[in-house]
């Protein structure tokens, strides 16, 4: 079967989740790769949560808070970005592509926007392949046994 | 009715062992309320003394060192079943600790870069630890070195954990206090430790942090009043459990993190990642890389004792 990228949205409440739910109402035609999850806040978005996601099964995770100069709480879509930015440093180090993360600006009228963003970032996906971490690191571990034959013991929940 | 217990070592430095022995004269009140029936760092016992013993035999165990090697599993696996409580002691059994950052290595490339390549290795002929060596008819067999290091709770339940590089000694001598008395909190429990973060026990002048600038140690003197992040030292307090006494803060050092995280956080250093980027000054993706750029080797820095329990365990292969 050809390889569809999964694809975790964290969407702030104020801009890009109501920017997505325009894209709907206007029946704007993009892929559907992204799972959404609504947050109050692109500042609300700890990097455990885009890890986990990467961990569980996610090839790419996508961060959508409002236009800077436009957070709802003033500050929050700045934090949003310092540790986007951090992030995608530390990626590297996990052997992990920075490009499977990505912060965007769009507001809760950019319907047409998110639509392109969306298609985008799912082609870049697409291109990178998928990530298959918690089978790499379950993998690396298959050796890791006691005695000749035997099984790891942590198997399960990377 | 005396205690018994258990104390071993996996990998690990033996830096915990000696912080049992730092309780100076109140070694002998541990003495005095224990047996100690296994501690192969300070008395002479063998593996078969425990494997002699009836299940359930040890009151207590306490196991210092990660998991990186097939005998500190099946050693583990065998203390698991002796202990009626199985105690992680210390970072590298708690997090990993220091020998869980070659989790950002292969196996092959640590035997390689430690055989071969390091700068005082005489080894014309390549020759690497094997297995199993035969020598004059004689069979030998080494425990298997690991791919991934491991904290202890990845291999065996774990009742109680006593963070710390090492756990404060005074911490250790509580502990013990604790299961000599019965009063062990519930399963899964932190003890010998506090249950808010370092920053919250701190006492220096903390006010808005806005940060430009990262240092390391050795490039400044820090000022012996403010704090660290304040002064563009990245020290790890905000995510780190109190507990240690500040030891490292006290002696103008900051803090690398070996308590671990508190109650209910997933994954140490990326709680410390964002505690960092919400302190960092500006709103500009290039100001703002500018002032990363100088975070050296982020994510091991950030998970320097917590990279074997981070989210992903171990660097993607």
């Amino acid at each position: 079967m050809a390889f569809e990228p999964r694809i975790v949205g964290f969407l702030c409440n104020w801009c890009t989740y109501t920017g997505a739910d325009l894209a709907g109402t206007a029946r704007v035609k993009y892929s559907p790769n992204v799972r959404s999850i609504r947050v109050m806040c692109s500042g609300r978005v700890d990097p455990v949560f885009i890890i986990t996601a990467l961990a569980g099964g996610a090839d790419g995770v996508l961060i959508g808070g409002c236009h800077p100069g436009d957070c709802h709480y003033q500050e929050g879509n700045y934090k949003a970005l310092r540790r986007y930015l951090l992030l995608r440093k530390i990626l590297p180090e996990y052997g992990i592509e920075p490009e499977r993360v990505r912060l965007e600006w769009v507001s809760a009228s950019e319907g047409e926007r998110f639509g392109r963003v969306v298609d985008e970032f799912t082609e870049q996906i697409r291109a990178l392949g998928p990530l298959k971490l918690e089978e790499s690191v379950l993998e690396s571990m298959k050796n890791d046994v006691m005695h000749e034959g035997g099984t790891p013991a942590h198997t399960t929940g990377v | 009715m005396k205690l018994k217990i258990g104390i071993y070592w996996g990998a690990a430095c033996g830096g915990c062992d000696v912080a049992i022995l730092d309780t100076h004269e109140r070694i002998l009140e541990i003495a005095a309320a224990a047996d100690i029936l296994f501690w192969p760092i300070a008395m002479d016992f063998k593996y078969d003394d425990v494997r002699a013993m009836p299940d359930g035999h040890l009151d207590a165990v306490l196991y210092s060192g990660a998991i990186r090697n097939s005998e500190n599993e099946e050693i583990a696996v065998l203390l698991r079943r002796k202990a009626k409580a199985m105690i992680a002691l210390g970072a590298c059994a708690h997090i990993g600790g220091i020998p869980g950052l070659s989790n950002m290595f292969t196996r092959d490339e640590t035997l390689k870069r430690v055989y071969i390549e390091s700068e005082s290795a005489d080894n014309p002929e390549g020759v690497l630890p094997s297995e199993r060596t035969v020598n004059d008819g004689n069979e030998l067999e080494l425990p298997r070195f690991y791919n991934t290091v491991k904290t202890l709770s990845q291999v065996v339940d774990v009742d109680y954990t006593i963070p710390g590089c090492p756990p404060a000694s005074m911490q250790i001598y509580s502990a013990i206090g604790l299961i000599a008395d019965g009063m062990l909190p519930k399963k899964g429990s932190v003890i010998g430790a506090g249950d808010r973060a370092l920053c919250d026990e701190c006492a220096r002048t903390k006010s808005e942090k806005k940060i430009t600038k990262i240092y390391r140690t050795h490039e400044r003197l820090p000022d012996p009043e403010t704090c660290f992040l304040e002064q563009g030292y990245l020290c790890l307090g905000p995510a780190t459990r109190s507990g240690c006494g500040s030891r490292c803060i006290k002696s103008g050092v900051p803090c690398r993190g070996c308590y671990g995280p508190l109650d209910g956080v997933a994954d140490q250093g990326l709680k410390m990642l964002s505690a960092l980027a919400s302190v960092i000054d500006g709103k500009e993706e290039q100001e703002i890389n500018a002032t990363l750029d100088m975070v050296a080797a982020p994510l091991t820095t950030l998970h320097r004792f917590s990279l074997a329990s981070s989210i992903p365990r171990r660097k993607k292969v």
